[in-house]
Order: C-alpha cells, then sequence, then structure tokens
C-alpha cells in the first residue's frame, strides 16, 4: 500500500481548509471534552449537592490529604513539558530535526516525572492509608478524574516515545508529514496538559 | 487551530491560573501562616510575568507560521 492513499496529509484539504491528520486530532479532542465534561460535570453536582452535616459531608482539605504543594509541583512540570513540545514542532518548522528530538525527549521526561510524583507521592501513602476509590464520594471522584488523566499522560507518552525512537525515521522520507504528526501530537499533549490545569484548582484549591 | 493557536490559549489560561493560585496562597498565607504558601504565591506572580514574556517571545519566534 502506498503512502498516497492517505490523501491531504501535507497539504490542507480543499473543502477544511487543513490537513487530515489536524481535523481528525480536533474531532478525537471534542470527544475528549465531552468525556472529561461528563466528570467535571459529576463532580461539581455531587459537591455542590453534597449536605453540610451527616455522614456524606464533603470532606475538608485536611480529609482529602491532598497537597497543594505536590500538585502545584505537578502543575509545573506539565506547563514546562508544553513548552518543551510546541518547541520541538518549531523547531521541525526550522529544519533542526536535531533540537527538535532533544526537545521532545525532554517533554518525555516530564511527563514522567509527572507520573511518578503521582505514583509515588500521592496515589501510593494514599493506599497505604486504606484510602480507596471506595473510601468515599470525594476520592471515587478523585481516583476516577486523575487516574483518567493519568491514563492519557501514558497515552501521549507512547506516541511521544514512537516520534522519538522508530518514528523519526519519517523525518527523513517526508519531513513536512513528520512536522504535521508532531503538530498533532502536541495539540493532544496541549488538552491533556488543559486538563490538568483544570483539574488542579478544582481538586487541590477550592 | 494550529499549535501555535491553541500554544496561546494554553499560555494565556496558564497565566490566569497563575494569578488564581498567587492570590490563593497570599491568602493561605495569611490564614495559615504557612511561608511556603507565601513563597509559591509569590512565585506564581512571576511566573505569570515569565508567561506574558515568554508567550510575546513565542509569537515572534513564530510570526511566519500561520494560526490555522
Amino acid at each position: 500500500m502506498s503512502a498516497s492513499v492517505l490523501p491531504y496529509t501535507v497539504k490542507p484539504h480543499p473543502v477544511t481548509g487543513v490537513y487530515s491528520g489536524k481535523l481528525g486530532t480536533w474531532l478525537f479532542l471534542a470527544s475528549e471534552v465531552m468525556l472529561f465534561g461528563a466528570f467535571f460535570s459529576t463532580y461539581v453536582l455531587l459537591r455542590v449537592g453534597a449536605p453540610t452535616e451527616g455522614a456524606a459531608v464533603w470532606p475538608t482539605h485536611e480529609q482529602t490529604h491532598l497537597s497543594w504543594k505536590i500538585g502545584g509541583f505537578n502543575t509545573l512540570v506539565l506547563i514546562i513539558s508544553s513548552v518543551t513540545m510546541v518547541l520541538a514542532w518549531a523547531q521541525l518548522k526550522m529544519n533542526n530535526f536535531s533540537k527538535a528530538r532533544l526537545y521532545l525527549i525532554v517533554t518525555f521526561v516530564l511527563a514522567g516525572l509527572f507520573l511518578v510524583v503521582k505514583l509515588t507521592m500521592e496515589y501510593y501513602p494514599k493506599f497505604e492509608a486504606g484510602i480507596r476509590p471506595s473510601t468515599n464520594i470525594f476520592f471515587a471522584a478523585y481516583f476516577v478524574l486523575t487516574g483518567l488523566h493519568a491514563l492519557h499522560i501514558v497515552g501521549g507518552m507512547v506516541v511521544i516515545g514512537y516520534f522519538i525512537g522508530p518514528g523519526a525515521s519519517l523525518w527523513k522520507k517526508d519531513p513536512e508529514y513528520f512536522t504535521n504528526r508532531i503538530e498533532c501530537t502536541g495539540l493532544y499533549w496541549h488538552f491533556v496538559d488543559l486538563v490538568w490545569i483544570f483539574l488542579f484548582p478544582v481538586l487541590y484549591l477550592l | 487551530m494550529s499549535l501555535k493557536a491553541f500554544h496561546i490559549v494554553f499560555v494565556g489560561i496558564s497565566m490566569l491560573l497563575c494569578l488564581g493560585f498567587g492570590v490563593w496562597a497570599i491568602f493561605e498565607y495569611r490564614s495559615a501562616g504557612d511561608a511556603a504558601a507565601l513563597i509559591c504565591g509569590i512565585g506564581s506572580f512571576v511566573g505569570c510575568v515569565a508567561l506574558l514574556i515568554y508567550g510575546r517571545w513565542f509569537l515572534r519566534k513564530l510570526k511566519g507560521v500561520s494560526y490555522l
């Protein structure tokens, strides 16, 4: 099967004005907005509707054992990773593959750092203390929202890792196509980081 | 929307987060007396200014790239 089977991977489609990969990525992100939007709405409705007294009262910050310092650090890590991701794309636009690959590696490492902090400093101590999603409604929402987000981080790492490793050969064959693929990866990565920017204040600060 | 445009939106929202977190941290310092909150609050305001400078630099660097 030749590469020409996939039309408009580099040049914009005459109807949509963008190349097909970008349109597909935005359609995928639209479905992601609905997925996370549903969970966000659930969390907000549960919190607003929680009774003010009794056993089902919403837990305080002390009871949730969430550290804003750890959450803030992870927020900083993800913001920097978005910057390095977009810089990788910018370097490809300037035909500088080696620098772009370096930025992709930094993005990959930062994503790994986020997961390590999440697992070792947030999830593990909670499981050690016997806290599970079944503990109360807050932790059910917390583990679902942050767990789903962490899975998206893993997904992003797989894609970025592919373009650092075996997928990098596409640069030699078709640099423009490779640059567009990195742009699509960057769009996804920005979305995942944006979700965390909303999650952090909702879960850790408010 | 290109990655360039989405990145500008992302930087803008990150700046809002920095401002909001900075205000929250100052209030936290005033109510709990946590010095780390004050340091993080000031750092957050500095981060907001740094993002503004970065955003302007980024726009200059990618002047020729389309927003679509």
